[in-house]
């Protein structure tokens, strides 16, 4: 078909390094990672300071190379959309993508939730007695109606301020779309702060070697996966906050802004169940 | 039309360029990468079968003796005999099988036949397989660092099962390796979300999903698989991963955690990922048939949806896996039925091949061969599932020879054969020239008698009650062992044959057509030129 023009809307990426610089960030990350829990190499090796035990140094350069992929990466995304290379077909791929990538989401969280109410449920089977109940003898847990019902309003009244911001960008009023999302990056940052401060204050372990069981394991690891995911979407709706105040954001196209709300919309839902099921029902 | 767009020519790059690779957003040179890739792994992934298949020759210790000798420096101890086990099934799963069929022919052959330009996201596309060296450097590694206190590597089974993935193995050996199936399902999940996204939004226009190719069909219900199944293993991981490092008590009794919740999360996703390795082969299968039967394939919309029926229901039988482990009567007999069930819509698909061959004009190529294999393996295979369905017979077969047999007859006979068929149906597509086809049908016939003298055996060992995972046995069981020693012999001539093949078409490079099948091959890759042009349909075929 040589010569011929292209005659569709679909977008044909031109090379990048991104993908191979993100895979060998992503194993030195995990080279890294081992070495700091397990340590790869003995505490008079050159690279003790990287790969030995309790070591930092490996871990930190895979982040730091996964950093700049995805600074490396998604700018080009950015570039891409600006110059005119995300038609309405390619906009509509990008939204099956970030639906998958939601999708796929859930059923990580479905694995933490599926082990809670495992336990939760079926305490009687536990073969020490004092963990025959659930929550187990000796556990004392949060009060729903305090810091999480807090937390719960936080992130109600954050998914209002961004639909607040994305409502008004598509009205054209971009004081309300900057407030707006100022607003929901705050209260981000403030769910984060009150779980920072809640984790403080947990009366039970996460660590068997604190003393800890299964319920600090099933607690801190779903709220704290959780907890991961505010602080992801607080990002990128930060990142968000400043394309809409760079101009990068029309009434017309914003996918950036509304990949970021669905994210964070997912997040609310998963706190809901955290809230209702962790907190109230087994709490 | 955007700018950018236009600005991309026709012209080929050198594939000496490593940029070409490297860097590369094409689908078709990504797909050849996954290819190269699954064969490079499917060697490593081999020569630990050929370890163990040696081992197991004779009773007693031979090769993994451990000691001073040749054999024992080379191959370690019983311990690293548990080892290659382990990776041997990992390394296949992940490394071979998937990258050939999802990566491998689903990045090739997908944009082609729906007249798709290229994937939805062809960077994104990059990643997923370049995300796999690196998972698979850190499952070799891990066979080399400390696993179970001053024995290399992780021996516990590719399962992974808790507490020999956790207190047992207490090494960074387990932790490279969970890491490294981390790694591979990114890669999966990403595969899984661009493959899905292409196939719903890339169409050409007229492609309706009732006129797709059941190639196409068959990876769509294996990628949504992926998606769904892949981050619950990802949960069960990096719960191990806690319980190793951290102190969490998931998995650990002693803190009120249960093992046996590690199996439910991981047969949640290893359930799927048997369908995963197996229903791209029904896709391939189905075109072949098709194309030397000269015939449509035999009530198509049946085949579709017993896909998506089979994958459905691959979501809702995994404790099947589970037999032994001490679980209510009334849940096992649950899933056996619901286990039953799926020899229905699998019924289907074996029922209308054959329908598609009546009456057809058959012609007996390479890929129809391998094909037609494959229909009599799976087969034999699904039987022996229908029989292990049974929770009273599995109390006595589970984690024996039987099993053993059992899902080597679906996925060394059935999956590595459909790869095959495919390999040789898409070959001169693929690489542009012709293969020796005679040479070929003899890496069949190696490959067919000798994967049969291998598995046919382990299920009378399996029957007789030799467990699996065991360096030695009585010598009760010596006769079927060494038997089944010497079909792997037969079946590494195929092997030979395989990549004499290869050779020999890269050396004489006869020019390929753009269709060699003829009229019964008609969906849309035969009518590009072989091998397709670098960007293939700048302007979208029509689908009436």
């Amino acid at each position: 078909m040589a010569g011929h023009a292209v005659k569709h809307d679909y977008h044909l990426v031109d090379p990048s390094p991104w993908p191979f610089v993100g895979s060998v960030g992503a194993f030195l990350l995990a080279v890294g990672a081992v070495g700091n829990m397990k340590g790869l190499v003995g505490a008079d090796h050159p690279l003790a300071w990287a790969y030995g035990d309790g070591s930092w140094g490996g871990l930190l350069i895979g982040f730091a190379v996964i950093l700049y992929t995805m600074f490396g990466w998604w700018g080009d995304v950015i570039k891409e959309s600006r110059r005119g290379d995300h038609t309405p077909v390619v906009d509509l791929h990008l939204r099956y993508g970030m639906i998958m990538f939601i999708a796929s989401e859930v059923m990580f969280f479905v694995a933490w939730f599926w082990v809670f109410f495992e336990y939760a449920l079926f305490p009687e089977v536990r073969l020490d007695p004092a963990l025959a109940t659930f929550p187990p003898a000796g556990v004392e847990t949060f009060d729903p109606w305090h810091i999480p019902l807090m937390n719960t309003l936080i992130l109600l009244l954050s998914g209002t301020t961004v639909t607040w911001a994305h409502h008004a960008l598509q009205h054209g009023d971009r004081r309300g779309a900057t407030l707006g999302l100022i607003f929901t990056v705050v209260l981000g940052v403030c769910f984060t702060a009150l779980q920072v401060y809640e984790y403080s204050e947990a009366h039970f372990a996460f660590s068997m070697a604190d003393g800890g069981n299964l319920y600090g394991s099933a607690f801190f690891m779903a709220t704290g996966f959780h907890g991961a995911h505010v602080v992801i979407g607080t990002i990128f709706l930060a990142v968000c906050l400043l394309r809409l105040l760079a101009g990068q954001f029309t009434p017309e196209k914003h996918f950036g802004l509304e990949a970021a709300a669905w994210y964070w919309h997912f997040v609310d839902v998963v706190w809901l169940f955290l809230f209702a099921f962790v907190y109230v029902t087994f709490g | 039309m955007s700018a950018d767009a236009a600005t991309h020519d026709d012209h080929t790059p050198s594939m000496w360029d490593w940029r070409r690779w490297v860097l590369s957003t094409n689908h078709k040179d990504i797909g050849t990468m996954y290819l190269v890739f699954a064969i490079f792994a499917g060697i490593i992934g081999g020569a630990l079968s050929g370890m163990m298949r040696l081992e197991l020759m004779e009773p007693g210790l031979q090769f993994f003796t451990g000691d001073e000798t040749f054999w024992g420096s080379v191959f370690g101890n019983e311990h690293n005999y548990n080892v290659a086990t382990t990776m041997h099934g990992l390394i296949m799963i992940f490394f071979m099988v998937m990258p050939a069929m999802i990566g491998g022919f689903g990045n090739w052959f997908v944009p082609l036949m729906i007249g798709a330009p290229d994937m939805a996201f062809p960077r994104m596309n990059n990643i997923s397989f370049w995300l796999l060296p690196a998972s698979f450097v850190l499952a070799l590694m891990s066979m080399f660092v400390p696993g179970a206190g001053g024995d290399m590597g992780f021996g516990g089974g590719w399962v992974l099962y808790p507490p020999l993935a956790t207190s047992g193995h207490n090494g960074p050996a387990m932790d490279l390796l969970i890491l490294s199936l981390h790694i591979a399902g990114i890669s999966s999940i990403l595969g899984a979300i661009n493959f899905i996204t292409t196939i719903f939004n890339m169409r050409a226009p007229g492609m309706t999903l009732h006129k797709m190719p059941l190639f196409v069909w068959s990876v769509l219900v294996t990628v949504f698989l992926l998606l769904l199944s892949m981050p619950v293993l990802a949960g069960a991981l990096t719960m191990l991963l806690t319980d190793r490092n951290f102190g969490t008590a998931f998995f650990d009794p002693a803190g009120g955690g249960d093992p046996v919740m590690y199996q439910h999360l991981f047969w949640f996703f290893g359930h799927p990922e048997v369908y995963i390795l197996i229903l791209p082969g029904f896709g391939i299968i189905s075109h072949i048939v098709s194309t030397f039967s000269k015939k449509p394939v035999f009530g198509y919309l049946g085949m579709a949806y017993a896909m998506v029926a089979i994958g459905f229901i691959g979501f809702i039988v995994w404790a099947h896996h589970m037999y032994t482990v001490g679980m209510p009567v009334d849940l096992k007999a649950y899933f056996i039925a619901a286990t039953m069930v799926i020899a229905v819509p699998t019924g289907i698909k074996i029922f209308s091949w054959i329908a598609t061959m009546w009456g057809g004009s058959i012609e007996f190529r390479t890929p129809m061969m391998w094909a037609i294999g494959f229909i009599f393996l799976f087969t034999v295979g699904g039987v022996t599932g229908v029989v292990l369905a049974n929770a009273g017979v599995d109390q006595s077969l589970h984690d024996t020879y039987y099993v053993v047999a059992h899902f080597h007859y679906v996925l060394s006979l059935g999956a590595v054969f459909a790869i095959f068929a495919g390999w040789y149906y898409w070959f001169e597509k693929i690489f542009g020239v012709k293969y020796n086809s005679i040479l070929a049908r003899l890496q069949f016939l190696f490959f067919f008698v000798g994967a049969n003298v291998i598995f046919f055996p382990q299920h009378f060992l399996g029957l007789q009650g030799m467990p699996r995972r065991y360096v030695d046995y009585p010598d009760g069981f010596a006769f079927w062992n060494e038997i089944s020693t010497y079909g792997y012999f037969i079946m590494l001539v195929g092997m030979v044959l395989f990549f004499l093949v290869l050779i020999d078409a890269m050396i004489r490079r006869r020019k390929a057509d753009a269709n060699p099948w003829g009229e019964g091959a008609t969906t849309l890759e035969w009518t590009l030129s072989s091998p397709p042009p670098f960007h293939q349909f700048n302007e979208l075929p029509k689908i009436k």
